[in-house]
């Protein structure tokens, strides 16, 4: 009994059942859903198509997983998509031969370099100037539409260069190539988290930044180098994006990303008043947003009631989440539990 | 007096927390026209016990009654509707929002479906002249003093037609003058025949103002008594459950001073502050702290103390003279300058400026040591574990465990854990601001204690309580503060309660 009342208050614990709710649903309602075939030596199939579309997502949540636990925000994610998309794509240019104008390798540095320059200016006004991040990071949330506009001279620019699909179209060992990506960023994200004492100091931070500097960290700093972050995430997960489609679409590449990506921070577990923060979880929460609208797809649901459908699996799941709620039925889940 | 029923009266209660059994069958019965003081240390079920009462948490068992029905308010806001009304501890109100709007906030007087302003103000200085007090009631809220914002706390609830009144902690930042003046508006509501439940850790405004006081202790009922039958020192004893003879170890003889003082003149000098200033803040001040010396600020509420603390740390960036620690000239910019160069400071605004509710204790601990080593020197988990585990057990911290959150801990365990993480650094100079406050008696000695002990191991202290009594106790030398400059410093002799208050009455 102990052990299960510990379990349900792993903040884990209700994401993972809201994800495999939403599984066993489909296990019995949408055939074939868990089928998966191998073809030319590649997996297909719903679920391997979930963690491939979820990769931009993830990407993005595990920057933002930090940035909301120092009690921020960034809105402008959606928008450095656009920009890193349309950097990558006009240095590796349109030619239809697929020689790329500047190496590939070079193009996607760039890229990245230009979204870290875009984290650092969010860094900048939020930890610097002292701008609330949602205002800080919606001027470039709207400047960044632009600014994506800009770099692909407003048109739709499209690739040939073979070598680039690799990165979201490819496959290693059966499995899409973005997915190792993103375990890769997950997992060296969490070493510098976990393994250093910087997971201790952004929640530090994000719980009482007043006490977190008289306790003698460096709260503005670390500000500055979260929200860098979250700009280079949002970089990796431009060049996935422009990879899967072999095209810069500054005005629509990316759009409502950002919310995507803090719905799945919050479905994981962290709360968007700051503090602990759970990297596994946003990535759970990623895969129940794809999983829903994979789902919703798979299983006909008319487009024109599809958001609501969202809408109730997110209420629902945030309801879960929830201390308070859980404690209305304290009966089911155990002893009430005390919130802070 | 007793022969009436109680209007509040509650039997049994039983409240169990993860590991702590926080209220044990614990009666309390409440009488209206009557001051009611709860009394017990740190933990004994006090707060429990009110939230219980006023409905934030829900007792596992036991009544509650209510002029002789059962009742079991849901929430505060219903246990207002039954008219109990609470003012916490700490100040809870809109720090961004008008004096008069926190009085009326929720209850707004409406005119045509909208907010009838003048009425409203007219109404919030008509309350607060009740209680004495004339301030411009649209001003926001945060350009008055703790003091005055107290007062609007009470205010808000004495504006409602409440049967009973629950002050909890609520001198615990006033001056005297303020205390006496609240006193009055107690004294008075208490013979409108209000009831009037009132938390405090002040033994003397106990005696004053009260009529009946119920002792708890580690949640378990002691016993209720009127407070012209019980001695002073009964009720300390009972609180404690110590021998009075216990109490003289945190108070020096004047024979250990005078050794002390042999031993430090051979001392170098730890802290060393020449000319140090800030305009609007505190006027330049110089100040001197031996090695393994207490020095004691005492001043009224709003004198300076604080502001000279803060200088110290680098909160404020002073705008002239400067800062040894040592005799090295220390670059004192900032708070983790001011960490470097081995100093450490515990905030007398716990809550908002020390701990960090969320994290546990082992974190909250550890955090200034792993600050100062930096990101990437982390200390390992065993390590970490270890110096938190020495620390609560030297500081007998209160918890079933090291990985507990530092919020559900009480008051005075809470600050415990906060002087532990300036002891995990190890500091030169260490500096307390109100170290004491809002905590009970047995939690004030054991740190008062520790200070002691700090200072005999060669670490310089500055101990800063609004008690002139707590600063005499475990000072070396004591610095006098009025209206934000020094004043006096005084040493030996000087050193009585008389003569810090006749340097504050006969200061420049």
């Amino acid at each position: 009994m102990t052990s299960w009342i510990s379990l349900t208050r792993n903040k884990i614990f209700w994401p993972i059942v809201a994800l495999m709710a939403l599984m066993s649903f489909n296990l019995f309602f949408t055939p074939n859903f868990f089928r998966i075939e191998m073809k030319e030596g590649h997996l297909y199939g719903n679920v391997i198509d979930i963690l491939k579309n979820a990769a931009p997502i993830m990407l993005l949540a595990v920057g933002l997983t930090l940035v909301i636990a120092t009690k921020g925000i960034d809105i402008s994610v959606g928008s450095v998509v656009a920009i890193s998309a349309g950097v990558v794509a006009m240095l590796i240019g349109g030619d239809l031969k697929g020689n790329p104008k500047y190496p590939i390798e070079l193009a996607m540095a760039a890229a990245l370099g230009v979204s870290v320059l875009a984290g650092m200016w969010n860094g900048m006004l939020v930890s610097r100037i002292g701008m609330q991040p949602i205002i800080a990071t919606l001027i470039l949330s709207v400047a960044g539409r632009g600014i994506a506009m800009v770099t692909t001279n407003a048109m739709i620019v499209w690739l040939y260069a073979k070598p680039f699909a690799l990165l979201g179209q490819g496959y290693w060992y059966g499995l899409p190539v973005s997915i190792y990506l993103v375990a890769a960023i997950l997992a060296l994200t969490a070493l510098a988290t976990r393994r250093t004492a910087l997971g201790l100091f952004i929640e530090a931070v994000g719980i009482n930044p007043t006490a977190a500097r008289f306790a003698g960290i460096k709260a503005k700093n670390l500000i500055f180098w979260i929200y860098t972050f979250s700009g280079l995430c949002a970089g990796i997960s431009g060049l996935v994006v422009c990879s899967t489609v072999m095209s810069a679409d500054g005005n629509n590449a990316g759009v409502g990303y950002e919310m995507s990506a803090i719905l799945a921070v919050v479905l994981g577990g962290t709360s968007l008043n700051g503090g602990k923060f759970y990297l596994l979880g946003s990535m759970v929460g990623a895969l129940i947003v794809q999983t829903l609208t994979t789902t919703i797809y798979a299983f006909g649901v008319p487009p024109e009631i599809a958001k609501v459908v969202i809408a109730l699996v997110v209420l629902v799941v945030s309801l879960l989440q929830s201390v308070k709620f859980r404690n209305l039925f304290g009966g089911i889940f155990g002893k009430r539990e005390l919130s802070i | 007096m007793s022969d009436k029923a109680p209007i509040i009266e509650m039997k049994k209660i039983n409240k169990v927390f993860p590991g702590v059994n926080a209220l044990s069958d614990v009666d309390f019965r409440l009488y209206s026209g009557e001051v009611h003081a709860l009394m017990g240390q740190n933990g004994a079920g006090k707060s429990t016990l009110v939230k219980v009462l006023t409905g934030v948490y829900r007792q596992d068992s036991g009544e509650v009654l209510l002029e002789g029905k059962p009742i079991r308010p849901d929430s505060p806001q219903a246990a207002q509707k039954l008219g109990i009304n609470t003012v916490y501890q700490e100040v809870n109100l809109c720090l961004n929002l008008s004096v008069a709007e926190n009085i009326f906030i929720g209850k707004e007087p409406m005119k045509y479906g909208r907010i009838d302003w003048k009425t409203m103000h007219r109404k919030a200085e008509e309350v607060l002249a009740r209680l004495n007090l004339s301030v411009d009631v649209t001003r926001i809220l945060s350009s008055y003093s703790i003091a005055v914002q107290q007062m609007v706390a009470i205010a808000r609830v004495l504006d409602s037609a409440s049967q009973v009144l629950i002050l909890d902690e609520p001198t615990s930042s006033l001056d005297e003058d303020e205390v006496a003046q609240l006193f009055k508006v107690i004294k008075k509501l208490r013979e409108e025949g209000m009831a009037i439940l009132f938390i405090t850790h002040f033994l003397d405004q106990t005696y004053e103002i009260s009529d009946r006081i119920t002792v708890l202790k580690n949640g378990l009922f002691i016993g209720e008594f009127m407070a012209a039958e019980l001695p002073k020192l009964e009720l300390i004893a009972k609180m404690l459950g110590k021998e009075l003879s216990e109490f003289s170890y945190a108070s020096r003889s004047d024979a250990t001073r005078k050794e002390a003082a042999e031993t430090h003149k051979a001392n170098k000098t730890v802290l060393e502050a020449r000319g140090l200033g800030l305009q609007n803040s505190i006027a330049p001040f110089d100040l001197e702290l031996n090695e393994g010396e207490v020095l004691g600020l005492a001043g009224l509420l709003g004198s300076g103390r604080t502001e000279m603390a803060r200088l110290l740390f680098g909160i404020d960036g002073a705008d002239s003279g400067e800062i040894r620690v040592k005799g090295a000239t220390a670059n004192v910019s900032s708070p983790r300058a001011a960490m470097m160069a081995g100093l450490g400071f515990c905030s007398e605004d716990r809550k908002s400026e020390g701990i960090f509710a969320e994290l546990s204790i082992r974190e909250n601990i550890i955090l200034a040591l792993q600050a100062r080593q930096g990101i990437f020197r982390y200390l390992s988990r065993r390590k970490q574990t270890e110096i938190a585990e020495r620390l609560i057990d030297a500081l007998a911290v209160k918890t079933p465990s090291a990985s507990s959150p530092v919020g559900k801990l009480s008051g005075g365990n809470q600050q415990k854990v906060l002087l532990a993480r300036w002891l995990a650094t190890d500091p030169v100079v260490l500096i307390l601001d109100e170290p004491t406050r809002g905590i009970d008696v047995g939690a004030k000695l054991e740190i008062m204690e520790k200070i002691l002990d700090l200072s005999k191991d060669g670490m310089g202290v500055i101990f800063i309580s609004s008690e002139f009594e707590e600063v005499l106790r475990c000072s070396d030398k004591v610095v006098v503060l009025k209206d934000k400059a020094k004043i006096a410093e005084l040493s030996g002799d000087a050193m009585t309660e008389h003569g810090i208050m006749r340097t504050i009455a006969g200061g420049k």
